[in-house]
């Protein structure tokens, strides 16, 4: 009984539980489909259009597919944990992005190319930059300004896809050269995302377990005032955590409109913040800022994949799966919520109150 | 005579209806060829916008208690489909399925309410499921795209006009026949609902208990006011008012698609930002929105009127007037502020 | 829990109390873990009385006004109210103000965004025919009770639109229009000036002679001379008495808040007096001030050299302290660190130049409560290091267990929250995380309340010994006795203006008394 309490107390327990949930279910469904039980978890190699072998399988699919949502939470966590609010624009700055990577590397009003304008380095940093400054634009006004971060990231939310389709005249720019399409099929066997994702993660990861980073956006999540008394300086180290956010959601961008090879700026992530901010929270952080988990919400975010990848193996159309994931977030967070855990708590001690009565 | 009261809340509605008169103006003005001046045009954006003001409307009342409901895009998509499907498959009468959506509206709400109030559940998360669900059921409901042309009494509705009586802005066109200005039934219900969310907030007990918990939570708990109670009804009313701006927005597209109405939602915050409404909660009124979402449809139809701009000029504008009102609501919180230190 | 002699008392006949008495508390005792907050508390409040309820900080003062209107609840004792048989108990603020006990706090509990009017008659509004609100009834009633209060009020305007004083005096007629017997003012008068502090007084006068009780929370002492009838004095939890006016003189008053009990001063109290004439200067203020908390004021420190800064909560004590270390924005006047002229923009500079704060309020500017005491102690010292030189988890491992080790903090592990650790710990914990700094000159503020007194002794020696090392220190506390035994020179405030430095040999419980009291000599 207590050994239970601990592990689910234990502070990546909802991240891994919904994990292991959603995995159990593929195995149940694999098992009534006549599958082999672990079909799920097999990986095995396919030969592509294009003559290379490469890696395939369900597990490879959601890794594969859950990049750009990862890479996204890990900016998403940072400005949650730091400003207690959620940045909504990530989506559009996303296609906003690859708009503009893909305007450079086309050339102004150009729909569809087989060489470059401008080198692909160029176009992907500036890519890249514009999403940096676009997180920039949404640090100042919540750090200094001290608007609400959800309204004054709408700002954004907003102009970014549309300015995204100013960049490309609303047209779809087709980047038809392969080396663009790298970052967004295979390197070797496996999925470029997939490393791109991991390549992120690590160096977050590296950052915050060798600088003090982490320390210093909790610190000010927790209690601004307490950091301001102590030395931290806690309207930079927001801005900090929205620029940090920008260049995620730039990333993410980047390897989507290399999926596609292509700027479809009406569709690159659409409803991506939504996703992420769904990463945040099923990885167990509190959207009321604070302590963070990064481990966390990119488990979050892969149980996410995971969930849609079930569902459509399940024979559920992409356009139908938010329903559920909309049952698995209302129930996440009414178990999370206070009211609920008080209830619990209560019960529980009226269930000690008289075994003790015994 | 009362003294008319300027203080910074003012202040923004008066700008946001000088920004609306100047840029129709503008309008009237550079596109005078393109018929901007008639009265037509602006009863247009008045059609065109029947359901997002109905929407915008209890999107208001949920933000002047200091929540947010970002489900109502996906609500009024679920709607829609309802209608389409229930017409076109299932031959059901258009009536019935107006009082079905109403109750699915009421219910929607009550869940929303409950799981926010009672269960303090962040709003933006219980309104992100609450999208995600309606959104979902939308494409449960049908994938494919559906026409509604066999329910006689929706479609006589829908094209329905009541024109405009004693002449007022009659023109005779180019071909000489004499055009009387007309708005669609939408329109008459988008404005009895502005009306009378504007007097239930003036005068009524939850109208002012919506002020009172947006204002300062605690002290409307020190007060007696039941605050859970307040916040529950009121994301029950706006979900209700997004039921009824559903029906008005199917009437105008004829249609349900999964992909209707998407990014609704920050279109109705964005007119309530714009007309004065702060998301922190207790400042705002019904008439600032009607303005915002007058000057959203105002923007929108003068990108089209120029032609040669693509229509995502209109949400580059949008967002810049937004980022105008945040930053001017910004500064006028800081000048109270500094009044009282 | 037996029936104190008292309910006995009322059950016997003697039901009604005195009808001359509007409130009747017996024996309020109540607990937080680890302290006893209120010990056999009596209070007593006639009808058309007001009565000042003084104390310092952690006196005991906001639990017991918490016990009354149902905030917290205490452990034993009875409260009675005029008017209601038998002991009330009241379940929250709600219920204790329909039984006629209505609070008026510091910060205004009404809503800015609505109406005068309906601020006063929200959730009682007269209604129309249809139900819907009486706006013309409603401003009417407002206005005729303005008017019966002599304010001159247009009730249609916003709140927020009047002044802090109007808004205090809106709040107090609406509980004195809710037929309140029982009106609690706390710290009304903090954030007002003298003409509008007179104007609040005028009014609680003419309550008083309706009839109203009321109890009065100040720090102020002119004021409580002003207004009051009677003044009950607290002090650690526990009642120290009931007086009236008259008997209760300025210095007697202070005497009483403050305890006079001394104890072994000669153990810690460094040997003879030190010259600090020759001593180098750590921190040499001209003309600091901070925009509407602090009047300009001087204040050199010595190397070596503890100050305290002394005067009642609220005097600006911890304003000039924060002044100095950039703590609040908007300082003007110049400020010499080791002789060398600098500026102060934010707290990391003042930190850099080898300074500290321990601030007061340890909840809501000390703590971070999320996370573990390890962190917490080495949360300073890594801000001045920078986010990206991370202290090594080794050294961090190492400071921290240094420091548990040295001021004994009591807790499960390093790696407990520091929020589960009891008020004295904490403390210690927000100590070390300056200790470990190792800094130049150190502020405490309020370092030891609400501790016990093994761990005050304590502190007051590591004071000392800091000072010993060369250190400055400037030292904040409402306990006298504890400054005397810490400090070389003590500065005085009184209303945001230091009014004068007492030296060693000056420093006496009665000297220091006087000072602070002050203005005894004008009546």
């Amino acid at each position: 009984m207590n050994s239970i309490k601990k592990i689910t107390k234990m502070k990546l327990f909802l991240p891994i539980f919904s994990m292991i949930l959603v995995m159990l279910l593929n195995v149940i469904y694999d098992i009534a489909c006549g599958n082999p039980p672990l079909s799920f978890f097999q990986i095995a190699t396919q030969v592509t259009s294009s003559g290379n072998t490469v890696l395939f399988g369900r597990l490879i699919d959601v890794l594969n597919r859950g990049s750009e949502v990862a890479i996204l939470a890990i900016g998403m966590t940072l400005v949650v944990s730091a400003s207690a609010g959620t940045d909504i624009s990530v989506g559009s700055v996303m296609s906003l992005a690859g708009g503009m990577c893909c305007m450079l590397l086309a050339g102004y009003g150009v729909t569809n190319v087989s060489e470059y304008k401008v080198p692909l380095v160029v176009g992907i940093l500036a890519g890249v930059a514009l999403a940096v400054v676009c997180g920039i634009f949404n640090g100042f006004l919540v750090a200094y300004l001290h608007i609400q971060p959800m309204v004054a990231t709408l700002i954004l939310w907003s102009a970014g896809r549309a300015v995204g389709l100013l960049l490309c005249n609303s047209a779809i720019v087709y980047v038809r050269v392969p080396s663009f399409q790298f970052l967004g099929s295979y390197c070797g066997m496996i999925p470029t995302p997939i490393l791109v994702a991991a390549l992120c993660i690590l160096v977050a990861a590296l950052v915050l377990k060798f600088t003090a980073v982490g320390t210093f956006i909790q610190a000010v999540g927790i209690n601004r005032k307490a950091a301001r008394i102590s030395g931290f300086n806690s309207s930079k180290i927001i801005l900090m955590c929205y620029a940090i956010c920008g260049l995620c959601a730039g990333i993410a961008g980047i390897v989507a409109t290399s999926r596609i090879y292509s700027a479809d700026t009406n569709n690159i992530g659409l409803n991506m913040e939504l996703d992420a901010i769904l990463a945040v929270a099923l990885g167990g952080n509190s959207l009321g800022g604070g302590k963070f988990s990064l481990a966390g919400s990119i488990i979050g975010a892969y149980t996410i994949q995971a969930i849609t990848t079930t569902l459509y193996a399940l024979k559920v159309s992409s356009a139908q799966a938010p329903v559920y994931k909309a049952i698995v977030v209302i129930l996440i967070v009414v178990i999370q919520s206070q009211p609920v855990k008080d209830y619990f708590k209560k019960l529980s001690s009226k269930k000690a109150a008289v075994k003790g009565a015994n | 005579m009362k003294k008319l009261k300027i203080g910074g809340n003012n202040i923004l509605l008066l700008i946001t209806i000088v920004l609306f008169i100047a840029m129709y103006a503008m309008g009237c003005i550079v596109y005078a060829d393109k018929g901007f001046t008639h009265l037509q045009t602006f009863l247009n954006v008045l059609i065109n916008n029947a359901g997002l003001i109905c929407v915008a409307a209890g999107t208001t009342c949920v933000m002047l208690t200091g929540g947010i409901d970002i489900s109502v895009g996906s609500l009024v998509a679920m709607d829609c489909m309802i209608l389409a499907v229930g017409i076109e498959h299932k031959g059901m009468s258009s009536i019935t399925l107006m009082i079905l959506i109403l109750l699915i509206g009421l219910v929607f709400g009550c869940v929303q309410g409950f799981l926010i109030a009672y269960l303090k559940i962040q709003p933006f998360i219980a309104t992100m499921a609450g999208m995600f669900f309606a959104r979902g059921m939308t494409a449960v409901i049908e994938t494919d795209q559906v026409s509604i042309t066999s329910d006689k009494i929706f479609v006589a509705i829908s094209n329905a006009k009541a024109k405009i009586p004693f002449g007022i802005g009659a023109y005779t066109n180019k071909k000489g026949v004499l055009q009387i200005p007309y708005v669609r039934p939408t329109v008459i219900v988008a404005l009895l609902v502005v009306v009378v969310i504007y007097l239930m907030l003036k005068y009524t007990k939850f109208g002012r208990s919506i002020y009172a918990v947006g204002g300062n939570q605690t002290s409307a708990t020190l007060m007696g006011l039941n605050v859970a109670k307040t916040t529950m009804m009121t994301y029950v009313l706006a979900s209700v008012l997004c039921s009824i701006g559903g029906i008005c927005y199917c009437l105008n597209t004829m249609c349900g698609t999964t992909t209707q109405a998407l990014g609704f939602e920050m279109d109705a915050i964005s007119s309530a930002v714009i007309g004065g409404t702060l998301l922190t909660g207790g400042v705002g009124n019904i008439v600032g929105t009607l303005f915002g979402v007058l000057i959203n449809g105002t923007i929108s139809t003068l990108v089209k009127s120029n032609g040669k701009l693509i229509s995502s000029w209109a949400n580059i504008i949008t967002a810049i007037l937004l980022c105008f009102f945040i930053l001017l609501q910004a500064i006028f919180a800081k000048i109270r502020e500094n009044k009282k230190a | 829990m037996a029936p104190s002699l008292y309910a006995c008392y009322c059950m016997l006949g003697g039901r009604r109390m005195d009808s001359n008495i509007a409130l009747t508390m017996r024996g309020i005792c109540m607990t937080f873990p680890g302290v006893k907050a209120l010990d056999n508390v009596d209070f007593t409040l006639k009808k058309g009385e007001i009565r000042a309820l003084m104390g310092e900080n952690g006196a005991g003062k906001s639990t017991l006004i918490k016990c009354l209107t149902g905030v917290n609840k205490f452990e034993a004792g009875e409260i009675y109210v005029d008017g209601i048989e038998g002991p009330i108990v009241n379940k929250d603020t709600m219920d204790a103000q329909k039984k006629g006990i209505s609070t008026v706090y510091q910060e205004v509990n009404l809503c800015p965004n609505l109406s005068v009017a309906e601020n006063l008659f929200i959730g009682r509004e007269p209604l129309t025919k249809l139900h819907t609100v009486n706006r013309r009834k409603m401003n009417a009633m407002a206005s005729e009770l303005m008017k019966s209060l002599e304010l001159d009020i247009d009730v249609t305007q916003n709140l927020e639109n009047y002044s802090l004083a109007l808004q205090q005096m809106i709040a107090i007629a609406r509980a004195v229009d809710m037929k309140s017997k029982v009106l609690i003012l706390d710290e009304p008068t903090s954030s007002l000036d003298d003409n509008e502090v007179e104007k609040l007084f005028d009014m609680m006068r003419k309550l008083r002679d309706q009839g109203v009780g009321i109890i009065f929370v100040t720090h102020f002492l002119e004021q409580v001379y002003a207004v009051c009838d009677g003044i009950t004095v607290l002090r650690n939890g526990t009642l120290v008495g009931e007086y009236s006016v008259e008997e209760l003189p300025r210095v007697k008053l202070v005497a009483a808040m403050m305890g006079k009990d001394f104890d072994d001063l000669s153990s810690i109290k460094p040997e003879g007096i030190k010259d600090f004439k020759d001593v180098p200067l750590e921190i040499e203020a001209k003309g600091l001030s901070h925009a509407g908390k602090i009047k300009p004021f001087d204040l050199d420190i010595h190397k070596g050299e503890v100050v305290g800064l002394t005067g009642l909560l609220g005097s600006g004590r911890s304003e000039l302290a924060r002044a100095i270390y950039g703590a609040d924005r908007a300082q003007t006047g110049t400020l010499k660190v080791d002789g060398k002229e600098v500026k102060i923009k934010a707290p990391i500079d003042a930190m850099n130049l080898g300074m500290g704060l321990l601030p007061d309020d340890r909840k809501a500017e000390g703590i971070i409560g999320d996370m573990s005491v390890r962190e917490n102690i080495v949360l300073a010292m890594q801000a001045k290091q920078g986010m990206f030189k991370k202290i090594p988890m080794a050294k961090q491992n190492e400071i921290a267990d240094k420091f548990i080790e040295m001021l004994q903090i009591k807790t499960a592990s390093k790696e407990t929250l520091i929020k589960q650790l009891s008020g004295g710990n904490q403390q210690k914990v927000i100590l070390a995380r300056w200790l470990a700094t190792e800094p130049d000159f150190l502020i405490l503020d309020e370092p030891t309340r609400g501790i016990d007194i093994g761990t005050k002794t304590e502190i007051q020696k590591l004071v000392i010994k800091l000072a010993e090392e060369g250190k400055s220190v400037i030292f904040i506390s409402s306990e006298i006795e504890e400054m005397l035994r810490t400090c070389n020179r003590m500065a005085v405030l009184r209303d945001g203006q230091k009014v004068g430095e007492i030296g060693t040999d000056e420093m006496t419980q009665e000297g220091v008394m006087h000072a602070i009291a002050g203005g005894e000599h004008h009546e």
